[in-house]
């Protein structure tokens, strides 16, 4: 690595960390259900090389569990994610380009939206469409955006400004043509990195409120369900089945927010040269 | 004719170049200063001029030690006789060389004018920078104001009297006198003249060619990253025959007042520079000895070329 | 067929002071106006106010009688000071240019400009190559007139007089008005065949 120029280096570990993040994914998905069914003969047993991550008070593998968890989970990210940042491209631009009052309206609803813990608000939506998966989507997709949001707003305000943007007025172009042809193709970047670093909280969120009880239902394998259950055996001495599950979501949130940073050096056109 | 063995700064074969990112993961090597000689003597005002891109602001920076990290520096440095390595170019600027910046943006956007001015120094300069403000113009009310309150002219104004202020023996000003006022402008560098008949010395970064010859001593042309004449300012006044350098006779009947002629072709790039006389691809005099290999440095009538043929 | 401003007061925001009182001015096509004043004169702002960048807040500016046009090319073009901030950096200059409608090829020529520079992108060019390209997209648009705000300011001598000559050129050609903003005498007394200082 260290004759390697410092962006071919951001590069190849960004490459890797997507193929661990795909890798667990796929995994995940590909596992069937009948591998995670439970035997009391195997019940509560501590890590070992047949179980990594031991096994739990049903007898269920812990470590195949929490891989189909992670799966779970990640797609709820994914798609919330994705969702808020659509949402966030939306009323950002239309704060920027709107008039005065309809600005003013988003930035007082972004600052309602941000004033409530996105917890609790993500409990109430969740809870008003019946829990389950749809709820929880709605509810996380519907509290991320805001940060976002501000951010492309700045980012159209500031480009509006700009000389060229003037220039191309004058030279005959309608809004929406300068819309897409100028302002939108500085915003991908913004947009990439924002809905990458959206992931981590959407899936720290999902996790949160389904350890709480009010996001997926039980029978779901989510990383929120494991650890909520596993707390009712933890003070019996069954460590690895609180700690193991959870290290593995705090890994996978970290290796995101990671992934996001490098993205950023890389789609930086101003980053630094060296 | 000041004496030769005592420069406040000389500088010869200096060469920058910038590590670059190509095309996605390549990087490459710009060199974007080549071969460039300056040496600049007590009590004058030597002017650095030539087109954008020729390599002026980097020479500053070179100077003051302050490049980004990417570049790479290759030459000799000497201020006072004494190498200038990274260390003594920290101490050293500021106290003993000081920039006047091109851009506005170098003033701090939330200290007032004023402070700003006076700085750290100890006692607080306020009446000699109160006097200076006045002479340059800038009415009372300034010193209270932040650096957005204030007009181009104005700031550029400001930013010249923190170097007026200093006690250094060298000033560095990167073309100060754009957005000022004609008036302005020659008083700002009537002020420079005063620094330099105390013996101190300036190096004034311009393409204000008209100007330069005015109020300097000496004329540094550079092109495309190098040294291509120092002819006396008086040479300038005189016309193109006195002048050695075919591009500085280019640079002398472009001006508006003299034939505002241009020259067909362009300045080369860095990574694209040819392989002799940086100026042959548009000269009009060029040989096959031009295109071959780069110039050596003459002396001729008092002044330094770098053309085989300048006379 | 003029432009002209007439009797335009302008200010930036309600409780600040007036740039601009009471000032008028015409212009023929075929003519070349030379405007001056030193700095905080309003010299940018009366140029943005001409071609239409910004509105008076009495007074009108109009076009042959008529107040400029809000939509499709203007026949009035401005050319910045600064051309790095006049194009967008993440378009190659052939669409740059191609914003102004069509390429003219003998614009290109006229201009020395290179066919490789059009698939560059705008920081591989130095300020003098890209003023070139703001000033072909100005005249490839077909304006009647152009406001030229401090265009050669930071370029050197010689590309200042490769991009005048240019300008008159065409300017000749096409009977063409021409306001330039320049604290440069010398070059005003060159380039044109009135001069106004703001100042007096």
């Amino acid at each position: 690595m260290r004759n390697l120029n410092r962006r071919t280096q951001v590069v190849i570990l960004t490459a890797f960390m997507t193929i661990i993040l795909i890798a667990v994914f796929s995994f995940g998905l590909l596992i069937p259900d009948d591998a995670v069914v439970g035997s009391f003969l195997s019940a509560k047993q501590p890590p070992s090389l047949a179980h990594p991550f031991g096994t739990d008070a049903l007898g269920r593998d812990l470590f195949l569990r929490t891989l189909k968890g992670m799966a779970v989970s990640m797609t709820v990210g994914t798609a919330a994610s994705m969702i808020s940042a659509v949402i966030a491209v939306f009323v950002g631009i239309a704060a920027a380009t709107g008039s005065k009052c309809v600005d003013a309206l988003i930035n007082w609803f972004i600052d309602v939206v941000m004033g409530v813990p996105h917890t609790i608000l993500v409990i109430l939506i969740s809870f008003a469409l019946g829990r389950g998966l749809k709820g929880l989507l709605v509810g996380i997709a519907a509290t991320h955006w805001c940060s976002l949001a501000r951010l492309i707003r700045g980012e159209v305000l500031q480009l509006r400004s700009q000389q060229y943007v003037a220039v191309s007025r004058k030279l005959g172009k309608s809004g929406g043509w300068i819309l897409v042809h100028h302002l939108l193709p500085h915003l991908v970047p913004q947009f990439v990195v924002g809905l990458i670093l959206l992931f981590p909280h959407a899936i720290l969120h999902e996790a949160s409120v389904s350890f709480l009880g009010f996001g997926l239902p039980p029978e779901q394998p989510a990383i929120g369900i494991i650890l909520s259950e596993s707390m009712r055996y933890i003070q019996t001495g069954m460590w690895w089945s609180a700690v193991l599950p959870g290290l593995t979501l705090v890994l996978i949130v970290l290796l995101v927010d990671k992934l996001g940073d490098n993205l950023r050096m890389i789609m930086d056109p101003y980053s630094a040269q060296d | 004719m000041k004496q030769k063995d005592e420069t406040i700064l000389e500088i010869h074969d200096l060469s920058v170049s910038f590590r670059m990112y190509d095309h996605g993961l390549e990087q490459t090597d710009l060199q974007v200063i080549s071969d460039l000689y300056l040496t600049v003597y007590p009590g004058e005002i030597v002017a650095v001029a030539g087109s954008s891109g020729s390599g002026k602001s980097l020479l500053a920076s070179a100077i003051l030690g302050i490049l980004p990290g990417n570049a790479t520096v290759h030459g000799h440095l000497h201020y006072k006789g004494q190498e200038l390595t990274q260390e003594r170019q920290e101490q050293l600027r500021g106290t003993d060389i000081a920039l006047v910046p091109q851009s506005v943006a170098f003033l701090d956007p939330l200290m007032k004018v004023g402070a700003q001015a006076d700085g750290h120094r100890k006692p607080l300069p306020t009446d000699k920078r109160k006097s200076i403000f006045k002479r340059l113009g800038l009415p009372d009310k300034t010193e209270q104001l932040y650096p957005f309150q204030l007009s181009g002219g104005m700031a550029r104004r400001a930013l010249v009297s923190t170097a007026l202020l200093t006690d250094a023996k060298l000033v560095i000003a990167d073309e100060p006198t754009p957005g000022m006022s004609l008036e302005q402008a020659l008083e700002a560098l009537r002020m420079f003249r005063e620094m330099a008949d105390d013996g101190k010395a300036v190096i004034l970064i311009t393409h204000d060619l008209d100007l330069a010859f005015e109020f300097t001593d000496r004329v540094a042309v550079f092109y495309a990253g190098t040294t291509v004449e120092t002819a006396l300012a008086s040479d300038f006044k005189k016309g193109p025959d006195a002048l050695r350098h075919p591009y500085s006779q280019a640079l002398w009947r472009a001006l508006p007042q003299n034939g505002f002629q241009p020259v067909c072709g362009f300045q080369p790039y860095a990574g694209a520079l040819p392989k002799g006389c940086l100026y042959a691809p548009r000269c009009p005099y060029k040989t096959a000895q031009c295109m071959d290999a780069v110039p050596p440095v003459r002396e001729i009538r008092g002044g330094e070329v770098r053309c085989y043929y300048g006379a | 067929m003029a432009l002209e401003a007439k009797n335009i007061y302008f200010r930036y925001g309600r409780k600040q002071p007036w740039i601009l009182e009471d000032c008028t001015l015409k212009i023929d096509r075929g003519e070349r106006l030379a405007v001056s004043a030193p700095s905080g004169y309003g010299k940018t702002t009366l140029a943005l106010l001409l071609a239409g960048y910004l509105k008076p807040e009495k007074g009108e500016i109009l076009l042959d009688d008529k107040p400029l046009p809000a939509k499709g090319i203007c026949p009035v073009q401005l050319i910045y000071q600064h051309p790095e901030k006049a194009v967008n950096p993440r378009w190659r200059l052939k669409r740059v240019l191609e914003e102004s409608g069509k390429l003219r090829e003998d614009v290109l020529d006229a201009f020395g400009i290179e066919r490789a520079w059009l698939d560059r992108f705008p920081r591989e060019l130095s300020g003098g190559e890209l003023q070139r390209f703001c000033v072909a997209r100005a005249l490839m648009s077909g304006a009647d007139y152009l406001i030229c705000d401090e265009i050669s300011t930071m370029l050197d001598v010689i590309t200042q007089a490769q991009i005048w000559n240019v300008v008159l050129e065409e300017a000749d050609k096409r009977n063409m008005g021409i306001i330039a903003v320049t604290h440069n005498k010398h070059l005003a007394e060159r380039i044109a065949t009135r001069m106004i200082d703001l100042s007096e």
